[in-house]
């Protein structure tokens, strides 16, 4: 009995007795709980104000500057400082929809192959080599990516095809590559998790690999692929600066993928800083970025959506 | 045997893809370094950009990015590492933690662009803080809590049950066992995902357009007094970073070596994440082994 007594005293907390020790125990626990409930309720209040104040700002237009939201939406003319101003907005959708769904038609392919290789194909060298290139790709700064285009991939679609070279295209495959990581590493998540004892019975059975990836793997991990896809249009459609660089900012409705055109996106970036903040022309920005907020809300639904699908 | 062509032809197929992918990055990385190295040297690293004329560097780009990284990750871990300690170890499994864990999706699924606008509307006209480091550097946050707090979440849960377990039963409280028995432990996978992190705010530059602003003052690198405008330590004043400055020559660049600069830039960009992506690896490893028995 004498030795765990002895013990506790020539502790650092020697002299104290239970009872001020629990006090300061609790003391600890109080204040510790404070600090990460600050830290949450700091996230959700950011989240709130985010919302808050874009929508504040981005409604104006709508609820006392007198533009109809049909006519932002369908209207085919951006012309804020004509008389009269017009918001037509459906070019810019037109070019975030078209780039963003032209990147992911690109992308995803590629990235399932990608992925197949690293689990089915080659396994070792796909984990110590592709794997590691594929994050590296990740982590290139999106105007880095911007500069690539402008310097290799607009010069060559100018001199193959006609037009300019700047255009949907060139900004679809920027996107494409920029996107190639994240439908990768999910699709390559879910084919790992994918339980062994099913692949196994369809080889046991005599098929080939490719029967087995094409009617066991594929079919199986479907919703999770699709979730790597819709991620990666969700980063598509949002990306600013690697886009606008390449695509040329013609604010029209482009005929073909090698005419310039624009995205939500890169029209905020170049118009934001030259209006006064609070003018109907300013305020019809801030809509086209609370339509960006809408559309992100949009993609988190599907995603989780598919998720839900996936637990099943 | 048509199912063993077909199977063998799929097989080539992938492979092909897989190369080609693999093609594309060594041209990517080649182009850039290739392209870009030859401009770097001590001149073109230290010197201050020229509007018209030839001759420009990136000193003062470079500086900004590395100092407002630094503000970015001082405010971003404490608030991450208290939001993933709670997501790991006070959250309940209900309604609230399910509303808190899509705050945290939703968080990290916004466009960077708007994440940008938000710190202009916000932090610059409401707070007042003007184009400055400090706003660019609350921006950021916001942009990186989430990638933070999963960070942590997940490097909390990893740490093996018996451990926390143990630290309870010695009589501490949770807070004592979170933080002297279980952050030790997750510290290594927190300090590289943490460095992957700062290498992701290294390359930003939508969010920063609004926020830092898209002009530096003259800087005095001999004055480093924090609170003198032209300091380069002042945090309230506004800064260029260098992936804007990459932005804002190859859109409305005037020096007639633009490309060049441009190219020096990217390069050095790619060679600083390239390091912060094996520095990571690196260095969580030295740690992982210096904190555990491990070899």
């Amino acid at each position: 009995m004498n030795i765990p007594t002895s013990n506790v005293q020539s502790s650092a907390e020697s002299g104290a007795k239970p009872r001020e020790r629990k006090q300061r125990h609790v003391a600890e626990e109080i204040r510790g709980k404070i600090y990460v409930y600050f830290c949450v309720l700091l996230m959700i209040v950011t989240i709130f104000s985010i919302v808050y104040f874009i929508a504040s700002r981005g409604l104006a237009p709508f609820v006392s500057q007198g533009v109809a939201l049909k006519d932002m939406l369908l209207g085919l003319k951006w012309k804020p400082e004509g008389e009269p101003p017009l918001f037509g907005a459906l070019p810019f959708l037109f070019g975030s929809f078209a780039t963003s769904l032209f990147a992911a038609i690109i992308a995803a392919p590629l990235a399932f192959c990608a992925s197949i290789y690293m689990t089915e194909i080659m396994p070792k060298f796909g984990k110590t080599v592709l794997q590691p290139a594929i994050e590296l790709l990740a982590g290139i700064p999106s105007v880095v990516y911007g500069f690539v285009g402008l310097s290799v991939i607009v010069p060559f679609l100018r001199d193959t095809f006609p037009g300019q070279g700047v255009g949907v295209l060139a900004g679809a495959l920027v996107l494409s590559i920029m996107i190639l990581p994240t439908i990768t590493t999910i699709a390559t998540d879910s084919l790992r998790s994918l339980p062994n004892g099913l692949k196994e019975g369809s080889y046991a059975l005599g098929a080939t690999r490719w029967q087995t990836i094409s009617r066991i793997i594929l079919p199986t991990t479907l919703p999770s692929l699709l979730t790597g896809v819709v991620l990666g249009i969700a980063r598509a459609f949002g990306e600013a600066l690697a886009v606008q660089m390449v695509i040329g900012n013609a604010p029209h409705i482009p005929h073909s993928l090698f005419e310039s055109a624009t995205t939500l996106t890169s029209i905020i970036t170049l118009e934001m800083g030259n209006t006064t903040s609070g003018s109907l022309h300013n305020n019809a920005l801030w809509s086209l970025a609370l339509i960006l907020l809408m559309m992100t809300f949009l993609f988190v639904f599907v995603v989780r959506m598919l998720e839900r699908r996936v637990k099943r | 045997m048509r199912a063993k062509t077909v199977d063998r032809i799929a097989t080539g197929v992938i492979i092909a893809v897989a190369v080609l992918i693999m093609a594309v990055l060594a041209g990517l990385l080649g182009f850039l370094l290739v392209r870009g190295v030859r401009h770097i040297d001590f001149h073109f690293l230290t010197s201050f950009p020229q509007a018209i004329k030839e001759g420009g560097g990136i000193g003062p780009q470079l500086f900004n990015s590395l100092f407002l990284l630094v503000l970015t990750m001082i405010i971003t871990i404490p608030l991450g590492l208290g939001a993933g300690i709670y997501m790991s170890e006070y959250a309940k499994p209900n309604r609230l933690t399910g509303f808190i864990r899509l705050v945290v999706e939703v968080l990290s699924s916004f466009p960077s662009i708007v994440v940008g606008l938000f710190g202009l509307l916000v932090i610059v006209n409401t707070f007042n803080l003007g184009y400055s480091l400090l706003s660019g550097a609350l921006a950021l946050t916001v942009f990186n809590l989430p990638m933070m707090v999963r960070l942590t979440e997940q490097s909390l849960r990893s740490v093996p049950r018996e451990q926390k377990e143990a630290g309870l039963a010695l009589g501490m409280s949770r807070w004592k066992t979170i933080t002297s028995v279980m952050l030790p432990v997750a510290l290594p996978s927190i300090v590289t995902g943490s460095i992957l992190a700062a290498g992701r705010v290294f390359g930003e530059a939508a969010a920063l357009l609004f926020t830092a602003g898209m002009s530096s003052p003259r800087l005095d690198f001999t004055d480093w007094n924090p609170l003198h405008p032209t300091s380069p330590l002042n945090p309230l004043r506004p800064a260029e970073t260098l992936a804007v400055h990459i932005w804002k020559i190859n859109s409305e660049g005037l020096a007639p070596d633009a490309p060049e600069i441009a190219a020096g830039a990217s390069a050095v960009l790619v060679i600083m994440v390239l390091l912060f992506n094996l520095g990571a690896r690196w260095f969580g490893r030295a740690l992982y082994r210096k904190l555990t028995a491990s070899k």
